[in-house]
């Protein structure tokens, strides 16, 4: 909690901590106010310490008594520059890392927000796929999910992204080789009830507590700033989606939706087209973005689709659809079955893509996998994330696990755990498998001894 | 400066001479990768290089991947501004995103956009000054792109790859490419491919680590140096394998590649030992400071 020593020899003042209810103001104005206090001092000086975001009071101004104050830090963008004030020996300069992103997104358009290297993400509608992926799904990128033809989890996938685009009252275009795509948006999701986010929230503001920094580990290996700190924002950014609730009709009007049924056009001219002037509608300026606008197709290469044996046609249709939402402020998720392609073709398929998940399915009684694994019974599927995308830059982004489990919780919200490996049994003595970075099969054999 | 941002990529490609000749006029440059390691950082090495101020060289970047702007942001990381480099005509960017050979006549329609732009290149390099049509380097990036705009005419785009391989003999510039080489492994005859991996007088491949993912090394790169009579008399293969990893530098808002040399069994007989002098990729995080060194 906030404690004021009281002045010695020094006269200084200092106060440390901040507890998380309290605002910053509030802070600054106390500070000021014992400043005034102590102004009498021919050295006034007061010891404070802040999230070095906030830099309104200049620290050079302030002489710093302990270094230890700098310890006290907060979650967040903040992570980055107090290693350097910790590390430091005098002089932190705080103000030289703060990002203003707390400026610049809160204001823009709700559902977007500001990355690394002038991007912009959209939600993917998961929370757990936009941290995985380091804060979701960057405008102006190309999606792609590589469905399993065992299970239909990419439909899972494609309606929290679509939820969430409608909850947005972003502009949605959906093509889908079905008879009634429309039908399909009576399957999407409604967001969560807020008591449920609520329970969520203060468990996870829990842990996130006090936190010291002598654990200079956990922010060394991490050098991803993270973005999702903003508490009041995460529940505009992102909506906890519960897969038995419907949407309300009243998000599918005709002008926000799209739908496009791709079965029975000869060729992808007609999507082409299709696609083409929804982009045009989202064309990116220099200035403000203005609404972001999605883009689903599901299964493009499915075979009831007359240009499924067309290969190239489908290539130049993919080339052609991200060169066009390369210049716009969209993003375009298409999922397909690699089984049906030859592997040459899947190969340049998930060449084109930016960012590659695939979905997969695990069977439902498999005794080796629910001793491998923990949860193994609340497992729905497996998620792969085999590329991120790199908009702007060239540094890949490096995660930390590749495979993750798919489970509903309360068969209502999606969320993505990373793999772990189950308690080993002291008998069995065996099963050194697993890891959390283990590709989609799973199997790993089991070492005997 | 131009010593300590020298890595081993770039000795390896032997850059680490003087800038004038150009090294690699005249030499075929073939980067291949796949998806879960991209090699567009070694292009954008390359292009880093190519724009130094010591060096007079011309690029004439034929983009089908990514608009401008992409390169753009990623160089300036580098240290290099493309849109003066562009304004000063040191760096030609033909936007090729949206190009399409209609399949109206399958035939002549693919042909006839590769045609095209081979012809806007020769224009392009004819239409340069006197002294710098010496130093022209042609960058692709991505022959598999161009395949798709061809529709799938991979006998179009070997013949354009000949004629601009042509040009490398003829106004003596230098041609790099970039492939996924991933895409071919499993055709029975990747006439594309081979034919490439034939011509090209330096081979880089950037491959995943066998051992799978890892948070602090992004993947294995290996430089192949088919000797010529150029250097200095030199000939023989050079095989060099190493470590590499990428990352940001916040503070100095510099990309520093560093690469690590690393442990490759199999090719142990062609490599030399290479000893270093000390740094030879530096990163600065605030006031800590990293070196990798290089042990034999």
């Amino acid at each position: 909690m906030k404690a004021a020593q009281t002045p010695h020899k020094k006269e200084v003042p200092c106060v440390f901590g901040r507890p998380p209810q309290l605002p910053i103001t509030k802070i600054i104005r106390l500070s000021a106010a014992l400043l005034a206090r102590h102004r009498r001092c021919s050295t006034p000086t007061a010891a404070l310490s802040l999230p070095p975001r906030v830099c309104s009071l200049r620290p050079e101004s302030l002489s710093c008594r302990l270094s230890t104050i700098y310890s006290w830090h907060f979650t967040g963008k903040t992570k980055l520059c107090s290693v350097d004030a910790a590390m430091a020996t005098t002089k932190p300069r705080l103000s030289s890392f703060s990002r203003n992103l707390s400026a610049v997104s809160s204001s823009q358009t709700p559902g977007v927000k500001c990355g690394p290297n002038g991007t912009m993400f959209v939600s993917s509608g998961i929370a757990d796929l936009d941290k995985i992926l380091g804060g979701g799904f960057p405008l102006g990128s190309l999606v792609m999910v590589m469905e399993d033809a065992e299970a239909p989890h990419h439909m899972l996938l494609l309606r929290n992204f679509m939820s969430q685009g409608l909850v947005h009252g972003q502009p949605l275009l959906y093509a889908s080789p079905s008879k009634d795509p429309r039908g399909f948006l009576g399957t999407l999701p409604s967001p969560a009830s807020l008591k449920h986010d609520k329970s969520r929230d203060r468990e996870s503001e829990q842990e996130k507590g006090l936190r010291i920094a002598w654990q200079y580990k956990k922010y060394m290996g991490e050098n991803q700033p993270n973005f999702d700190s903003h508490r009041d924002n995460k529940q505009d950014y992102c909506n906890e989606f519960d897969l038995r609730k419907p949407l309300e009709r009243h998000y599918f009007t005709r002008q926000r939706v799209n739908c496009v049924g791709i079965q029975d056009s000869k060729n992808l001219a007609a999507l082409q087209e299709h696609c083409a002037s929804f982009l045009a509608q989202h064309q990116r300026n220099d200035g403000s973005c203005a609404l972001a606008g999605r883009i689903a197709i599901q299964s493009l290469c499915a075979p009831q689709c007359e240009h499924s044996n067309m290969d190239w046609e489908m290539l130049s249709f993919i080339k052609s659809l991200k060169g066009m939402v390369r210049s716009s402020n969209a993003v375009v998720v298409i999922t397909f079955p690699p089984s049906l392609l030859s592997l040459s073709s899947t190969k340049r398929w998930q060449h084109m893509a930016d960012t590659l998940l695939s979905v997969a399915a695990i069977p439902d009684e498999d005794k080796e996998l629910a001793k491998l694994l923990s949860g193994y019974q609340d497992m729905v599927g497996l998620l792969n994330v085999h590329k991120v995308a790199r908009l702007n830059t060239q540094v890949p982004f490096i995660l930390e696990a590749t495979t993750f489990s798919i489970k509903l919780q309360k068969r209502r919200f999606l969320v993505l755990e990373c793999l772990n490996q189950a308690p080993v049994d002291g008998s069995s003595g065996s099963s050194y498998g697993t890891s959390g970075s283990c590709s989609g099969s799973s199997k790993a054999g089991t070492l005997d001894f | 400066m131009e010593n300590q941002n020298l890595n081993l990529l770039d000795r390896a490609l032997g850059l680490d001479g003087p800038s004038e000749p150009w090294p690699l006029s005249g030499r075929v440059v073939l980067i291949e990768d796949c998806v879960e390691t991209s090699g567009s950082f070694v292009l954008h090495q390359l292009v880093k290089r190519s724009l130094s101020p010591t060096s007079s060289n011309v690029i004439i970047f034929v983009a089908f991947a990514n608009p401008f702007s992409h390169y753009d942001r990623i160089l300036r990381k580098l240290g290099c501004n493309l849109v003066t480099q562009r304004d000063n005509k040191r760096f030609i960017f033909f936007d090729m995103l949206m190009l399409r050979c209609p399949d109206v006549d399958e035939g002549k329609s693919s042909e006839g956009g590769l045609v095209l732009l081979y012809e806007k290149i020769l224009k392009t390099i004819c239409g340069l000054p006197g002294d710098k049509k010496d130093y022209v380097t042609i960058m692709i990036d991505d022959i598999s792109l161009v395949e798709v705009a061809a529709n799938g005419g991979s006998d179009y785009v070997l013949d354009f790859l000949h004629y601009c391989h042509a040009l490398t003999s003829e106004f003596d510039c230098s041609l790099i490419t970039l492939n996924h080489e991933d895409i071919y492994s499993s055709m029975e005859r990747p006439t594309l491919i081979l034919q490439m991996e034939y011509l090209a007088d330096i081979l880089i491949k950037a491959e995943p680590l066998s051992t799978g993912l890892a948070t602090d090394v992004h993947g294995q790169l290996t430089v192949l140096n088919k000797g010529t009579s150029h250097r200095l008399g030199r000939s023989g293969n050079k095989i060099h394998n190493f470590h590499y990893k990428l990352y940001v530098v916040l503070w100095r808002k510099k990309l520093v590649i560093s690469i690590d040399k690393g442990y490759s069994s199999e090719k142990r007989s062609f490599r030399r030992t290479y000893h270093v002098n000390g740094r030879l990729g530096f990163w600065n995080l605030n006031t800590l400071c990293v070196t990798h060194l290089l042990n034999g």
